[in-house]
């Protein structure tokens, strides 16, 4: 097989499976940065791509899918924002319980409500996302190296992956060129300045919140219709928690979050690829290790020895008022 | 920390409000019934007799509180040092391999007891080793532990997968497990334990290990309340500052912690692999590290209030399976919800009644006084 043809489909399925991680991540960033730590990422994934699967199915519409999904992640969002910003309660315990009730309450309602055996029904073609075919897209594919590469690789993906992609750029302004982002991000670093200057911590800990609960939605809506067609059982298969570890691999950044999910998104394609071929000079690698691989690398990224990843300084911390 | 809340009774705060916050985690629970168009009531019904209906599901339900004693301990340790290690099912994995080893090795030329404490050992080493390098990594780089562990428990189950895989399976076997170990591998049943009370144990594979478990709880009391190193953890969890003022070296005191809690998850993997298959099978933790958060939660971190709470949840699991038969609308994964449901009522949102109870106790207490004083009048 040519080169060109064997990189392009490995890009292709790196694609493929980098955009929920970006969409994932990229919630992840602006809770964290707000200061109120998530690691129920999976599970508000978990809850979007479930309720994508049962309103799109009964709707027979994506767009109804994406939308239930976008809703039912935003309260699972608040309710962890309730637990960790208004209960000032643990924001590692809240984002487990999180992960435990979703998990349980979609087997349970998808049994209950569809008889299928941990799975939604299957989604026909309207009511899943379909692929767009970018202009022109047939009439380059004849152009030496860039037009496949237009044709097969740019072109050929879902609205939503094109939207995932748009989001790093988006996030960045949001971050780093809003009121609302250095308010955001202020209020993760010292929330005490931020209170002095007249702004309210509670308010906006509850927009960043808001916000991861928007793209989780968004991210579980891609699994459901568009990866897939329909919710399984389990479906984000701990995508959350590699989202999680691209976030702090990107050291709480939004482009290098993109980088960071594609490198994951990549490992994982390449596992699935070359499962039982041997590479060159390294021989054959236990498929294991490269699924562990994003997790090692996030370790060791975390201990210092590649960089050192600093967390916003009031993550974690709820705030208290009086003082 | 401060802490904006009134002091109050110790039957309040160790009785009254846990049990106010499990009520409303099983009321939530029940709506999540009803919503599936079913009786709540019938539900507990079924759940109580499978737990407790016949020795045999009683011994069952003290197996899986076996497992949760355990990995709730664990968490409780890392608890009272301020860590969170949520690590537990990656380390009681791992810690897999010790137990297998032991028994593989000994199985065919030593009786259980000899055994056994080989095992226990194994369980211990392996479990805390796959704490140590989080830990360290806490204490000497200064990543985060909940983090890590998370990537841990990851690691640990490509790592697990693995070694079922290539180096534990035996030859020519298609399934991941190890072979089935002889009669030196096999704990014996608590038949005698449970003939005190009448009853039998039938199928179930309540086992020594529970002893073990009772005495990991005691031992761990002794740690924390009554020995230099339980005093220096609970200082660290208190106020790292003071902690740090008072010459309590922290890095020794972190490592130290997490390798006792691993050790201590680890060896709940005595429990399904001597005790009950008698082989080392491919996820065999099966989420008992994670119960070990909601029962630590629950338990308040001490071991008279972990051992109950881990009933608690034995009677869950046992009785949850009992649900799943007679009721085919609830599948065990009810189990999981109420699970997330104890961890969010119990642990984050701990406070969100205290208020409300707080008022009502002082309330109670102070008309308690007033009637006495008009009686003594």
């Amino acid at each position: 097989m040519d080169y060109l043809q064997l990189f392009l489909e490995l890009a292709q399925s790196t694609v493929r499976l980098s955009t929920p991680l970006i969409l994932a991540a990229l919630a992840g960033l602006f809770t964290e940065r707000a200061g109120v730590f998530d690691i129920g990422l999976e599970g508000k994934m978990l809850g979007g791509a479930f309720a994508a699967g049962c309103v799109a199915f009964v709707a027979q519409s994506a767009m109804a899918g994406l939308l239930a999904a976008v809703v039912v992640s935003v309260l699972l969002s608040l309710v962890h924002g309730y637990a960790s910003i208004t209960q000032r309660g643990n924001q590692i315990v809240s984002g487990v319980a999180i992960n435990f009730i979703v998990a349980g309450a979609t087997v349970i309602l998808g049994e209950a409500w569809f008889h299928q055996g941990g799975r939604t029904p299957a989604l026909a073609e309207g009511a899943r996302f379909q692929v767009i075919e970018l202009p022109f897209a047939e009439a380059l594919r004849g152009v030496p190296l860039l037009g496949p590469i237009y044709a097969e690789l740019i072109s050929g993906h879902q609205a939503l992956t094109y939207l995932a992609f748009l989001m790093v750029p988006a996030s960045w302004w949001i971050l780093y060129r809003t009121r609302f982002g250095l308010r955001l991000r202020a209020v993760g670093e010292n929330p005490g300045a931020v209170d002095t200057a007249g702004i309210s911590v509670i308010w906006m800990r509850y927009r960043g919140v808001i916000c991861c609960g928007i793209l989780c939605g968004i991210a579980g809506a891609y699994l459901s219709l568009a990866a897939n067609a329909g919710w399984t059982k389990g479906m984000t298969a701990g995508k959350g928690y590699i989202a999680l570890a691209a976030l702090i691999f990107a050291k709480w950044r939004p482009v290098p979050v993109m980088f960071a999910c594609l490198l994951f998104g990549f490992l994982d394609a390449f596992a699935i690829r070359y499962q039982s071929t041997p590479l060159p000079l390294i021989g054959k690698v236990p498929v294991q290790l490269m699924q562990a691989l994003p997790y090692i690398l996030t370790v060791v990224l975390l201990a210092g020895f590649i960089g050192k990843a600093i967390p916003p300084r009031a993550g974690g911390v709820p705030y208290v008022k009086e003082r | 920390m401060s802490t904006p809340y009134a002091k109050l009774p110790g039957w309040v705060e160790y009785g009254l409000i846990p049990l106010v916050n499990l009520v409303v985690a099983f009321a939530v629970a029940g709506l999540v019934v009803l919503l599936v168009g079913e009786s709540p009531l019938e539900a507990a019904y079924h759940m109580i007799n499978g737990a407790f209906g016949r020795g045999e599901y009683i011994g069952f339900t003290l197996y899986y509180a076996t497992t949760f004693i355990f990995t709730g301990l664990a968490v409780a340790v890392a608890f009272h040092a301020g860590l969170f290690n949520i690590g537990g099912e990656g380390q009681a994995y791992v810690a897999g391999i010790g137990v297998a080893l032991a028994c593989l090795w000994l199985d065919r030329i030593m009786p259980w007891y000899v055994v056994f404490p080989v095992a226990i050992l194994g369980a211990g080493l392996f479990g805390a080793a796959w704490a140590f390098l989080p830990g360290w990594f806490q204490a000497k780089r200064g990543s985060h532990i909940v983090i890590t562990t998370i990537m841990f428990n990851f690691i640990a189950a490509s790592l697990m997968n693995y070694m079922l895989n290539r180096v534990m399976k035996p030859l020519g076997s298609m399934s991941l497990e190890t072979r089935t170990f002889d009669a030196g591998g096999q704990l014996p049943k608590l038949d005698w334990l449970m003939s005190i009370f009448g009853l039998s144990v039938g199928t179930s594979p309540f086992n020594v290990t529970f002893l073990l478990a009772l005495a990991a709880a005691f031992g761990v009391w002794v740690l924390i309340w009554r020995t230099r190193l339980g005093y220096e953890m609970r200082t660290m969890g208190h106020s790292p500052q003071a902690a740090r003022y008072a010459g309590i070296k922290e890095a020794r005191i972190i490592i130290i912690t997490m390798m006792i809690s691993g050790a201590l998850a680890g060896m709940m993997a005595l429990n399904p692999i001597m005790g009950e298959t008698y082989r080392m099978q491919l996820d065999f933790v099966q989420g008992a590290g994670f119960v070990g958060i909601a029962v630590a939660l629950m338990g308040r971190s001490h071991p008279a209030g972990i051992i109950p709470a881990a009933v608690l949840f034995g009677v869950l699991y046992q009785g949850g399976a009992e649900i799943a038969f007679e009721m085919p609308s609830i599948s065990r994964d009810m189990i999981v919800i109420i699970q997330g449901l104890v961890i969010l009522f119990a642990g984050a949102l701990e406070h969100m009644f205290r208020p409300a109870i707080t008022r009502a106790v002082l309330a109670f207490s102070g008309r308690g006084r007033a009637d006495a004083a008009v009686k003594g009048a």
